[in-house]
């Protein structure tokens, strides 16, 4: 009952009506494209959404620039991507895990061009203090996490994604890798139950090993306000050179998608109803991490 | 029914725009403005017609309002006179004084009057303060992370306060509080439209705010629909979409100058002492963070939404000055 009701609620959300830039650039050939994409992109006549959603930059160059890195560099494979909804507002929740949440982007491109749905993130409010980092987040389509952005998002049938276990998950050490930390306090659950959206679990397998943290600086992650500051094997060792991640092989699983619409909206408030579905989700990522690591074998195929 | 309307800030572009416009209306019999300076001329300083609308000047501090009430069957009240930038000459506690003490002093003679019916304040959404712990979107009932602490964003607060006081004390008074986004049109003289007409527009390297803005043409509308029937509540008042900052540069075809934030603070410190702008510090985080808001629950009361998006009311506002981007841009 709860998803036509909720598709009614959200026929109010009025500021999001902005158009999408025009996909085709006629038949004039790649270099009239692109000139009529500079030109627009100087004059500023693009589009955002209320969000600051930049559609165009994000496929145009952010995309573009991830996508070599994902073909080739770490030869993601995406499996089951049939699983994620064709439209309509719905929850991905995935492990977090590689120092720097390299992770998001990967999963940003296949959602992208192999699911054909914007992915559009909730991040650490550090994220959205950092200069540069907080709009180019918000231009790509991320938002803060927060109770009010991951409801309007999903009312507005956006696809949400997630990672719970925040700092603990990206920040724990390698020898704790494909271990799920703990999901918080369950609020992206009450989300999903209150807008009546499946939740699809997901599992990255490989983004454990591009920077296989060993250490921390305690000292230097409190001067900087930041939650960890971490050694690997090459940082700070190799310089800049020590940032360049590890090409280790990367599978990402879609998993069966997990209704909420036949809980009332009003279950989202119910505790131990949130608590159980939060450990449902957590339990089956963690076996889709299991089998899935058992399917990549080696992280770096070649070598090892 | 016989109607007699006061409207405050009539002094200034939009007050007399409303003024003007219920002075226009068949249905109401008086426009009363109020202000504490008389309104420009019409021939020399641009000032607009204010039709029949009776003029009397009041300092709102002072209970001199009170007698205005007494002499006239006042029965809506279009609060209009927040002072969003402190003046040049009289400071920043006068400011504080003209919004918080006037606004008080106001809802004063309203609760004593026994013909008031209707009262429409003009509020902001700079009360929704402006920080990257925001949610992207604010609705009307949301509490802001981090409420304004200074300036005029802190004055709106406090003279909404007054208002929902006053609301509960008179449950018979139908009491609508409008937060609007920056004005933007070919009259509107603000902190925002002044930075927009600058040769360079320094922006804070690293950050690019999400702006709001609302036609003038929207506004009194607005202000008229709600002076004319009974909306009670609290709404935000802004165009469709979202500007960066960014996109608004670009459109507006000038140079930007990024800068870090200490500099942007020094520079606009600067700037300020000099008596080159006036702006207040909630300008400068909104410079950094933005900030949106969700006009459903308006649009829904009314009945209506805003004719102009906010990039259609920027889009007039460049026209009126006669800028425009380097390559000319397609709307």
């Amino acid at each position: 009952m709860s998803v036509p009701h909720e598709a009614e609620d959200a026929t109010v959300v009025p500021i999001s009506a902005a158009p999408s830039y025009p996909r085709d650039p006629g038949d004039d050939g790649p270099l009239a494209g692109l000139l009529e994409f500079l030109r627009r992109r100087l004059t500023g006549d693009y589009e955002v959404d209320e969000f600051g959603y930049d559609a165009e930059l994000t496929d145009k160059v952010l995309l573009e620039l991830l996508r070599p890195i994902y073909h080739h560099w770490f030869r993601v494979e995406a499996l089951e991507v049939a699983n994620v909804p064709v439209e309509g507002g719905a929850l991905v929740v995935a492990n977090h895990a590689g120092t720097l949440p390299v992770d998001a982007l990967m999963m940003q491109v296949a959602l992208h061009d192999e699911a054909g749905r914007a992915l559009r993130l909730l991040g650490a409010d550090l994220v959205y203090q950092l200069p540069l980092l907080s709009h180019l987040s918000r231009k790509t389509g991320h938002t803060l996490a927060c109770r009010e952005d991951a409801d309007r998002l999903l009312r507005k049938g956006e696809l949400v994604g997630v990672f719970p276990e925040g700092f603990k998950g990206v920040g724990k050490p390698f020898s704790e890798r494909y271990k799920l930390q703990r999901f918080g306090r369950g609020g992206f659950v009450a989300s999903a139950i209150r807008a009546g959206v499946p939740i699809v679990p997901t599992a990255i397998v490989g983004s454990e090993e591009i920077y296989p943290k060993i250490g921390e600086v305690p000292f230097l992650s409190r001067l900087l306000g930041l939650p960890y500051v971490p050694i690997t094997p090459f940082f700070p060792l190799l310089g800049p050179l020590g940032l360049v991640p590890l090409p280790s092989k990367w599978l990402i699983e879609f998993g069966e998608p997990i209704r909420t619409d036949e809980y009332d909206p009003g279950a989202a408030d119910d505790p131990m109803l949130v608590f159980n579905l939060t450990d449902r989700v957590r339990e089956v990522i963690q076996q889709m991490l299991d089998q899935l690591r058992l399917r990549r074998g080696h992280a770096f195929p070649p070598f090892l | 029914m016989t109607h007699t309307v006061l409207v405050t800030g009539v002094s200034r572009h939009i007050g007399a725009r409303v003024a003007s416009v219920l002075a226009a209306d068949p249905d109401i019999s008086r426009v009363i403005g109020v202000d504490t300076v008389p309104p420009p001329s019409l021939t020399r300083d641009g000032g607009i017609p204010l039709g029949r609308t009776e003029f009397v000047r009041v300092d709102l501090r002072s209970p001199d309002i009170a007698g205005v009430f007494a002499a006239a069957d006042v029965d809506t009240v279009v609060h209009m006179s927040l002072v969003s930038a402190p003046s040049r000459s009289t400071g920043r506690a006068a400011m504080k004084e003209h919004n918080v003490i006037g606004t008080m002093q106001l809802l004063g003679a309203c609760q004593r009057s026994a013909t008031v019916r209707r009262v429409v304040v003009r509020s902001t959404t700079a009360v929704y303060g402006s920080s990257p712990r925001d949610p992207a979107v604010f609705t009307e009932d949301l509490e802001p992370p981090d409420s304004p602490s200074h300036g005029y964003a802190k004055d709106a607060v406090e003279v909404e306060g007054y208002v929902r006081g006053f609301a509960r004390r008179r449950p018979d008074v139908s009491v609508s509080l409008l937060r609007f986004v920056n004005f933007m049109g070919p009259g509107v003289d603000s902190p925002l439209t002044r930075y927009f007409t600058q040769p360079v527009l320094p922006t804070v390297l690293g950050f690019d705010p999400r702006l709001q803005f609302v036609h003038e043409d929207d506004a009194v509308e607005v202000l008229r629909r709600t002076a004319t029937e009974d909306h009670p509540g609290t709404f935000n008042v802004a165009g469709a979409g979202v500007l960066l900052l960014s996109q608004c540069v670009r459109r507006a075809g000038r140079p930007a100058l990024a800068m870090p934030s200490p500099a942007f603070q020094l520079l606009g410190n600067v700037a300020r002492g000099a008596g080159l702008v006036e702006y207040s510090p909630e300008q400068l985080r909104l410079m950094r963070h933005g900030r949106a808001v969700d006009t459903g629950a308006l649009e829904s009361e009314l009945g209506w939404r805003p004719k102009f998006t906010t990039a259609a009311a920027f889009h007039d506002f460049l026209s009126s000055r006669g800028l425009q981007t380097v390559g000319g841009a397609r709307w």
